[in-house]
């Protein structure tokens, strides 16, 4: 009888306990592990296949900013990707709406339509973002990065950075 | 002393009370269902213009049981702070045929790209939809319409 009651009263708690972190991860932030290298060297300076995700970062994420949508050039973001919904990316925003982004491959340049940023990884050469799939939007960002918070010694802010290929109305 | 030692716990007993209401009423409007209410003529007849409350849930479009037919919340891929309510015509590799009524008579066809789904507003002559847009990512879907309940009463019944 005892028994039963201290099962029911921690299967209580376990209950609760996942609700207000399902809470708390969906409205103001959460911690998540950030996989591959298409953002070294501000992530995962070494990708060391042997560890594997041992060597992981663990990023801050803010669901602040899904208040407003509102963003600015070189935030590091989280987004649902375009081709596959239940996966999720980390790139940076490179262009917000109005933005003239130019290819240095083609000699071409596009506007970003209204509702869409262009996301771009800091390591370009190993890094799957608007290059391939164009711009995605804005409704797909689940949040904003802010620091590492694991390892030790790679805790800090994350900074925003500047791009030089493009041209955005002052 | 101990009068503000018995307070202190009082208050933080409501809190937790308080909290654990809050989060049981996020997770249930997030996760489950909610009452929700549309307005607007690009629905038209399905959906009334002045406004009507619907029941909206959240489960299908998490275990991808979706496809045509299914009236959906989607977030604009224009203005993300908007939720529009439409209609799912084509998924993932369908081919859809469309025409825009007030530019000619054209017609149009397009296969649906991996990961998007083609909506359009039952009203075609008064919707923005992809057919202006293009096809919009799965992700966009934030619920789906079951259910007109409560106003206007007469109106009572699912949305099938």
């Amino acid at each position: 009888m005892a028994a039963q009651n201290f099962l029911w009263s921690f299967t209580k708690n376990c209950f609760t306990f996942g609700l207000i972190g399902l809470t708390i991860s969906d409205r103001y932030a959460s911690i998540v592990p950030v996989r591959g290298s298409s953002m070294s060297p501000t992530f995962n300076l070494t990708t060391d296949s042997f560890m594997g995700s041992l060597s992981d970062d663990y990023v801050l994420v803010e669901k602040f900013c899904l208040q407003k949508y509102k963003f600015s050039h070189g935030d590091v973001i989280v987004f649902c990707s375009p081709s596959n919904h239940k996966e999720k990316h980390v790139k940076r925003i490179i262009g917000l709406p109005g933005d003239w982004i130019g290819t240095p491959m083609t000699n071409d340049v596009m506007k970003v339509p209204n509702g869409h940023c262009w996301v771009e990884g800091d390591n370009p050469s190993s890094s799957l973002d608007s290059r391939s799939f164009g711009p995605i939007p804005l409704g797909l960002i689940k949040g904003w990065v802010t620091h590492i918070l694991w390892p030790p010694q790679r805790v800090r802010h994350i900074e925003r950075k500047n791009h030089e290929n493009i041209l955005s109305p002052s | 002393m101990r009068r503000w030692g018995l307070l202190a716990k009082e208050a933080l007993t409501q809190t937790l009370t308080f909290a654990r209401f809050f989060c049981l009423f996020h997770v249930t409007n997030h996760y489950l269902w909610s009452p929700t209410l549309v307005f607007g003529p690009s629905m038209l007849p399905t959906l009334n213009l002045t406004g009507d409350v619907i029941l909206a849930e959240y489960v299908s479009h998490r275990v991808g049981r979706l496809g045509p037919g299914d009236i959906v919340f989607v977030r604009s891929p224009v203005d993300p702070n908007k939720i529009v309510t439409k209609r799912i015509v084509g998924v993932e590799g369908d081919r859809v045929t469309y025409f825009k009524p007030r530019n000619g008579d054209s017609c149009h066809t397009v296969v649906v790209p991996k990961g998007h789904v083609w909506i359009q507003g039952d009203n075609l002559y008064a919707s923005r939809d992809s057919r202006q847009f293009g096809p919009v990512p799965y992700g966009l879907i934030e619920g789906k319409a079951f259910f007109r309940q409560v106003w206007p009463p007469n109106s009572f019944g699912s949305l099938g």
